[in-house]
């Protein structure tokens, strides 16, 4: 097939440089700018997210001691922290933050293919998060029912919010889910027909696998949850019984008859656990690509790495039951899903492996993204190893809703992504702002959230197996909790709330170096991939006058027998220059 | 959840099939000139083609989930069927019958037939809005028949496709009011071609759709 650059060839694409405030800023097209509103926006709804749980982590290590903090919104704080941090933070900010960024950038597109539609998405993610915000201001507050919204206590009285908290929350779930697709169908879109000249498939940077698959992921599961919302609205709006069964509410019968709650579990976590993917597997992209560039060395095994990343993704969907071990289903399904999900140990082990073999013997460099990077690999393999207890039906039976799980999902999918947040957001910093940011502060924010969030989730590992049951208020007066338990539980509240305090060094380092840090310069971490190639921060437009050509895959550090220790994709294999060797017997 | 697991193997066989292809053989690490046969474009056609096809595997994966649930929730003994209005039988003609006055517009748009597009989009339209009308009527028949939308779940799930199906041709008919304002201003066949070439597909997928749940629909 002969080459025509689509960027070039379609007059599908329009650029226009925006040229007021308004269109350069608020309503722009521009995927950087769109970038840079999904993450802020993701990241200071994620601040709220934050201080909820350093809210309820009081109430937690310091029972009955402050007075704002009641059983009722206690709830409400425990099932908004985790939808934020989910959805409304973590797919936002790897999908629409680092997706937008990094697609066109990394592809060498001249922006997204619907740059409108693109912008329609950001701003209709704003709907949403606005939605979920005002559900705390509706009478009867945010809806309480857990961020699982199991029916039927979802929707039935005396679980808070739901008057209007539970319906503002379904209603702010579909809205964003319209907001991803309008995304999602750009990212996919973008990946497959806009990619520079040379630019094979195979020759994209992990960072772009894995936001792709994380994306086409994302467009087949958000469906299920789309579908499970509007049944529960029905249900909760017109009486009408998909997942609502015959009960008694308040002493009378309700006019539910006959729903199956174990449906809405089906659908929901048909959604929930590719949902898991969604958010782990820009993670999985990004560290990989960090650790390549700050070792000096190519990923190892990149392709094993890109089949690993597609075959977490069609894994993903046939395990989804393995959070259903308690529900009462047939046997032979659990040993099924048991299965599947013990099979999904090994993509993911072989991109650990990766990993730790893209560090051997390479010339690490242990700056701020660096750390972050291999925190992760820590914090992976931790919560990834308790993730193999969990998926035996007969270990998951007694763990199952104790805090060991609490300990289990926040070690896997909310500190590894996390880190790899920090991290991206420290190594793609200087092409955003073109400034580098402050190494000391950053280093401390790592020392501090690493070690910080170990020492709250070991321990709380610990009280999963003595049996502390998750969701509870306070524990009260039970007798298998001795008394050294509930002293880990003060202690893992403050552990909470240093790492809640840390992240001010964060939020100061990156607001201040805005101004204050030192001139980046186009390539200060001299990595190979294409944006790395144009002005920090790129122009609108991303490459001048011509698009780039790629020559070369995006790993080539450390290449022997040649002068410099990178080799930029863009530069054919006649402009390498020769040079000193790299320590490779002849 | 079978017929989402099955839709959802088809998908994957397909993506997976597809990207062994394109990387299988492939050594990355070689560096290649970019010479005109290494291409940045995956599949051989628009952009906006490539986004109506991923839009479709989205629209089918929500059919499909809906149909799934449907098929859980049946087994539960309080369902009792709905005796569905003979006007579906009605509609469902004339949304074949719009799915083909589309297709014959996009035929005129192909071939550059100008003379046949204001006469193609009119009929095509009028015939998704009696479409949609006729399924209005139909809940109408349903209600005054005392099939209430909660008075049992086989009721509501009838009332919920359908709604969700007609949502779905409602934001065909936006697209579709588009290429119609374009032609009456005076555009010609080539300019709204695509336009038009990517509403008949999607008419025919939502015909598609329609007959798959009116089966569904018949048969419980």
């Amino acid at each position: 097939m002969a080459y025509v650059s689509i960027a070039d060839r379609d007059h599908e694409i329009e650029h226009h440089d925006p040229e007021t405030f308004i269109t350069k800023y608020i309503w722009s097209q521009d995927h950087k700018v769109i970038a840079i509103q999904y993450g802020g926006l993701a990241i200071l709804i994620g601040l709220v997210g934050m201080i909820m749980s350093s809210m309820f982590r009081l109430q937690l290590g310091f029972p009955d001691t402050f007075a704002f903090i009641n059983p009722e919104n206690y709830y409400q704080l425990v099932t908004i922290h985790g939808m934020i941090m989910v959805i409304y933070l973590l797919t936002a900010l790897f999908l629409g933050g680092f997706g937008n960024y990094l697609i066109p950038l990394m592809c060498g597109s001249r922006d997204m293919v619907f740059p409108f539609m693109n912008m329609l998405s950001v701003w209709v993610y704003a709907v949403s998060v606005i939605i979920l915000v005002v559900s705390f201001f509706v009478p009867g507050g945010a809806t309480g029912a857990g961020w699982t919204l199991y029916p039927p206590q979802a929707i039935s009285p005396g679980t808070p919010g739901t008057d209007w908290g539970i319906l503002l929350m379904l209603i702010s779930l579909a809205v964003f889910i319209v907001a991803f697709t309008m995304g999602g169908l750009n990212y996919v879109t973008t990946v497959l027909q806009a990619r520079c000249k040379g630019m094979t498939l195979m020759r994209m940077p992990l960072s772009v696998w894995a936001i792709f698959v994380a994306t086409i992921l994302g467009l087949l599961a958000f469906p299920a949850l789309l579908v499970a919302a509007i049944m529960m609205m029905l249900d909760r709006t017109l009486e009408t019984s998909f997942f609502m069964p015959a009960i008694l509410q308040a002493g009378e019968v309700s006019n539910y008859s006959g729903g199956s709650p174990v449906l809405f579990q089906h659908l929901f976590w048909f959604f929930g656990h590719p949902e898991v993917y969604i958010v782990a597997l820009p993670a999985f992209g990004l560290v990989s690509d960090i650790l390549s560039t700050h070792a000096r060395k190519n990923i190892f095994g990149y392709r094993m790495m890109v089949w690993a990343i597609l075959a977490i993704g069609g894994l993903s969907f046939i395990v989804w039951a393995h959070h259903m071990y308690v529900s009462g289903m047939n046997p032979y399904f659990g040993f099924f899903f048991a299965t599947t999900t013990l099979i999904i140990a090994v993509p993911t082990a072989i991109k650990v492996y990766n990993w730790v073999l893209t560090l051997w013997q390479g010339n690490i460099h242990l700056r701020a993204p660096m750390l972050f990077a291999i925190g992760f690999i820590f914090t992976f393999t931790h919560g990834g190893l308790s993730g193999l207890f969990l998926g035996n039906v007969t270990i998951d039976l007694p763990l199952s809703d104790t805090y060991f799980v609490v300990a289990h999902f926040h070690m896997v999918m909310g500190v590894s992504p996390v880190l790899v947040v920090f991290g991206a957001i420290y190594h793609w910093y200087p092409k955003m702002t073109g400034r580098m940011y402050n190494e000391t502060m950053a280093k401390w924010h790592f020392w501090l959230t690493f070690l910080g969030t170990y020492s709250l989730y070991l321990p709380m590992h610990y009280v999963g197996f003595l049996g502390l049951p998750r969701r509870y208020f306070s524990m009260g007066d039970t007798a298998f909790m001795p008394e050294s338990a509930v002293t880990l539980n003060t202690s893992m509240s403050i552990s909470a709330l240093i790492i809640a305090a840390t992240q001010v060094l964060f939020l100061y380092n990156i607001i201040v170096s805005l101004k204050k840090g030192e001139k980046a310069g186009p390539n200060p971490w001299k990595a190979t991939s294409l944006e790395w190639q144009t002005p920090s921060p790129p122009k609108h437009g991303n490459w001048g006058h011509s698009l780039p050509e790629v020559h070369r895959w995006a790993y080539d550090y450390s290449v022997p027998g040649q002068e410099e220790d990178y080799i930029p994709q863009t530069v054919p294999a006649t402009d390498v220059p020769v040079g000193r060797d790299h320590g490779v017997d002849h | 959840m079978y017929l989402t697991l099955i839709f959802l193997g088809v998908i994957m066989a397909t993506v997976i099939t597809w990207l062994l292809r394109q990387t299988l053989n492939t050594q990355p690490w070689v560096s290649q000139p970019a010479d005109d046969a290494v291409t940045g474009v995956s599949i051989n056609t628009n952009t906006k083609t490539v986004a109506l096809t991923v839009f479709l595997t989205v629209a089918t994966s929500i059919f499909a989930l809906f149909i799934s649930a449907y098929t859980i929730r049946m087994e539960e003994p309080d369902w009792r069927p709905v005796a569905e209005p003979v006007l579906l039988w009605f509609n469902t003609a004339v949304l074949i019958l719009a799915s083909i006055a589309y297709h014959w517009t996009r035929n005129a748009a192909v071939s550059g037939v100008q003379g046949r597009l204001k006469p193609g989009l009119f009929v095509s339209g009028a015939l998704t809005i009696l479409f949609l009308v006729g399924q209005l009527v139909a809940w109408q028949q349903l209600n005054a028949a005392g099939y209430y939308v909660e008075r049992n779940v086989a009721n509501s799930f009838f009332y919920l496709l359908t709604a969700v199906h007609g949502l779905h041709m409602l934001g065909g008919m936006w697209v579709w009011a588009r290429s119609t304002i374009r032609v009456w201003s005076g555009a010609d066949a080539d300019s709204v071609r695509l336009s038009i070439e990517l509403c008949t597909v999607y008419w025919h997928f939502l015909l598609l759709v329609w007959i798959v749940l009116f089966g569904v629909l018949l048969s419980t």
